[in-house]
């Protein structure tokens, strides 16, 4: 029977990707093993390699073509006997279509697709971007590298370090390029020994240089939180001001998909408690552009905390030569009247769909993209809830101590007055993250979360 | 000194021809020693003193019986070279040129201390001595040190960092991490492990299962020496040995100083595991500043007037930190929340 090849998902979060090339033509044989065809994801170009033996009878899918789906049919393989009649005549070939098909439509029916897809919304510039400034489509991936490459071209003491982030690309691909532009001197693959890298790097910030510190993901920072927290945060303030340490621990933060407890923890609230850090973590490309270049520009250690899913969204960022996003400062992201919503990174993804989910019932959302954690632009949170009177947080992150209960117990203690129901936290589930895909959505914060929870704060 | 040149890997561990190495000092040196030895033993003694009187509070680690190792290792550096240690850390801002008034008014928390009464007895810092503390976690000045090392590197310079610490903190894994970035990216730091026996109460033998600390970086092909921490002398032939190995390029190397304290880990601490026995006999036969001393008399480069002398002006300068600190206000209460960010 005609086997056919499908798409191969080549990493936890890949929905689709490009076919650039296919090394076996129709005809040609080709046993378990064989390389047939190259996959370009957002992240690197993969090999696939045939597990069935026999010949190629047909390519579905040339090469060439973008955006393939994960699981379609891409070729059909024959074994020996068969003839490339047999795959019409069976109807094989296209049954796989169908089911991948049937399977697509099943999992974008989940909300946790919905979350990965950026919203259709036009977010306004920085107020100072001069009007009929161009602005340019990029992934926050390519904003992150760009910011890291202007930055170290304008200042020779700025230098990345990280584990995978030079001969490999980078293990997300958020440092392609830089070492081909600057150097091995500057861009500096680390061992994996977070502990200890990241204890260089503040002594390398500690010395006079502005290290970027990349963890692969936060989760394994965690083996380094000593130097962050003890050496890079208080260092300025145990020694009177007179050392401090201008440093950057960038990396995806949060769940991806489907990896795990282990890898899959918001760490906003931690770092946001720390007196001496800066927290940042953006959801747009030209907040990740504006504001990594601040946060590599400042003279204190930043914690940037990015998403992986967020990776590869594209957005519209200022096509300006030196284009920073002040830290420290919230962006009305959707103007409204009837209820504040207010989160950062992936959770706003959550707050704006379900914004545009309310607007249809007529409850018109204020979304506020936070952006800066620590320190934290409560004002312009409570200036909106003295219009709207309601708010709802949106994080991935754990209920208890979470960002959210900080920014409920700062609107409740400065503008409770004006507050016409119960401030309330849209949050990741208090359970460790689980891996089967049913527990996984359920663990994570919905669409529907954001909208049950505006809906109650309105009592609707 | 000539550096022989590292031709095998895993070689490199020198044993007793090399590790006895002493430099003949002249007279100078000698008197600069005894000095600067005297200079941080009654320093040591007054805080003690001034801790009793509970000026000083919190934790309080003196560093007497140790002064070689810091005044060896400190006469062989230059201009840049940088200085960083772990919470045992007034002999070391002593041994950099720290003012003593500035070290004693941190030890009580006034507003004249290095950091305006903010860090304490184990975090202070002096960016013109290029001292960087002053760490109270043990072990994270290793992996900090590594660090000043690779600004040297990434600068071009030929400085050095010299990142003390314990044999208690002999044991934490970044450590060993550190060893691995050094030797792997030829980073100029040498690793001073003062072992002076116990991590707190627990002895070597009790927690290392090797206790031979200067093979500590046999597996990443760091050399390393045994140094008699005792002896000045020995101490600053292996600190130029090991400089020298740094300056040109070889990567890091480990000494381990011999050596030990003479007060508890910390005032708190009574001491118990070890006899009096073990201590006097350390103090009588090996006490660093009494060698340089009989040497001094011995050659006749100074008599016992001149010692006197000496001791006499030592104590007058650490008598006057010591009233400074009594008396410098605390810190203004507006200095809470200052120096948190720039």
């Amino acid at each position: 029977m005609p086997t056919p090849v499908l798409m191969p998902a080549l990493s936890p979060t890949m929905e689709k990707g490009n076919l650039s090339k296919w090394l076996k033509k129709e005809g040609d044989s080709v046993k378990s093993g064989d390389v047939i065809a190259e996959i370009e994801t957002d992240k690197a170009t993969m090999e696939v390699e045939a597990i069935d033996e026999g010949t190629i009878g047909k390519i579905l899918v040339p090469e060439g073509t973008a955006d393939v789906a994960v699981n379609t049919p891409i070729a059909v393989i024959l074994a020996s006997g068969e003839d490339k009649s047999s795959i019409k005549e069976s109807g094989n070939g296209a049954a796989p279509v169908a089911a991948a098909k049937s399977a697509e439509a099943k999992v974008s029916a989940e909300p946790k697709q919905e979350a990965a897809q950026p919203p259709k919304l036009d977010i306004a510039p920085e107020a100072d971007v001069p009007a009929g400034t161009e602005m340019v489509t990029m992934t926050v991936r390519e904003a992150l590298r760009d910011a890291m490459a202007e930055e170290m071209r304008r200042d020779g003491d700025v230098f990345v370090m990280g584990e995978e982030v030079a001969e490999y690309q980078g293990a997300y691909k958020v440092t392609q390029g830089l070492l081909q532009e600057f150097g091995a001197r500057r861009v500096v693959d680390t061992p994996i020994t977070e502990h200890g890298f990241a204890g260089l790097g503040v002594g390398a910030a500690l010395g006079g240089l502005k290290p970027i510190v990349e963890f692969m993901t936060f989760n394994f920072a965690m083996q380094a939180i000593d130097h962050i927290i003890n050496s890079a945060a208080k260092t300025r303030y145990m020694s009177g001001g007179q050392i401090g340490s201008p440093i950057v621990f960038r990396g995806p933060n949060g769940a991806a998909a489907r990896v795990g407890a282990q890898h899959s923890q918001d760490y906003t609230a931690w770092y946001s408690q720390i007196p001496g850090l800066t927290v940042v973590s953006p959801y747009s490309a030209a907040d990740a552009k504006g504001l990594l270049k601040s946060a590599i520009r400042s003279p204190n250690p930043v914690i940037f905390l990015e998403n992986e899913i967020l990776y590869g969204h594209s957005f519209p960022v200022p096509k300006l030569d030196d284009y920073l996003v002040p830290i420290g400062k919230a962006k009305v992201v959707r103007p409204g009247n009837n209820v504040t919503i207010v989160s950062w990174s992936i959770g706003m993804t959550y707050a704006l769909k379900g914004a545009e989910e309310l607007a249809k019932k007529h409850i018109m959302a204020e979304v506020i993209d936070l952006r800066t954690i620590r320190p934290m632009d409560i004002a312009t949170v409570i200036e909106s809830v003295k219009k709207t009177g309601r708010l709802v947080t949106v994080e991935e992150g754990w209920p208890q101590s979470g960002v959210g209960a900080e920014i409920a117990a700062r609107v409740s203690a400065e503008a409770f007055d004006y507050l016409d129901a119960p401030v309330t936290r849209v949050t990741g589930r208090d359970v460790p993250m689980p891996y089967a895909a049913n527990l996984e959505k359920l663990a994570l914060t919905s669409v529907n979360d954001v909208v049950e929870a505006a809906k109650a704060v309105c009592y609707r | 000194m000539a550096v022989a040149k590292k031709t095998q890997p895993a070689q490199g561990v020198s044993r007793a021809s090399e590790a006895g190495a002493v430099t003949e000092f002249s007279k100078d040196q000698e008197l600069a020693a005894y000095r600067d030895m005297l200079h941080i033993r009654r320093f040591e003694e007054k805080a003690g003193q001034m801790y009793g009187m509970g000026l000083i509070g919190g934790f309080c680690h003196l560093y007497i019986g140790q002064e070689a190792v810091v005044v060896g290792m400190q006469m062989a550096l230059k201009k840049g070279d940088q200085v960083i240690t772990g919470y045992r850390d007034h002999g070391h801002m002593l041994a950099c040129g720290m003012d003593p008034k500035g070290v004693m008014a941190e030890l009580t928390g006034r507003r004249g201390g290095y950091s305006k009464g903010k860090g304490g007895s184990m975090h202070m810092f002096s960016l013109e001595k290029n001292f960087y503390g002053g760490h109270g976690i043990v072990g994270a000045q290793v992996s900090l040190g590594t660090g000043l090392a690779f600004t040297n590197k990434y600068r071009g310079n030929d400085n050095v960092a010299l990142t003390y610490f314990g044999d208690g903190a002999a044991n934490q894994g970044q450590v060993y991490e550190s060893f691995n970035m050094a030797e792997l990216w030829k980073l100029p730091v040498i690793f001073v492990i003062e072992n002076n026996r116990y991590a707190m109460g627990t002895s070597v033998s009790r927690s290392s299962a090797q206790t031979d600390f200067s093979k500590r970086g046999v597996s990443f092909n760091i050399p390393g020496e045994q140094v008699d921490g005792m002896d000045v002398r020995a101490v600053h032939a292996a600190a130029e040995k090991s400089v020298a190995w740094c300056r040109e390029g070889n990567g890091p190397f480990i000494l381990e100083m011999m050596t030990y304290r003479y007060r508890g880990h910390s005032m708190s601490d009574p001491a118990k595991y070890r006899t009096r026995e073990e201590v006097e006999k350390v103090r009588n036969e090996h006490d660093p500043i009494e060698q340089v001393r009989n040497r001094l008399l011995q050659k006749k480069w100074a008599s016992e007037d001149d010692l006197k002398k000496i001791d006499a002006s030592v104590r007058s300068v650490v008598n006057e930190a010591a009233e400074f600190a009594t008396h410098d206000p605390e810190p203004d209460p507006s200095e809470l929340y200052t120096d948190i960010l720039q």
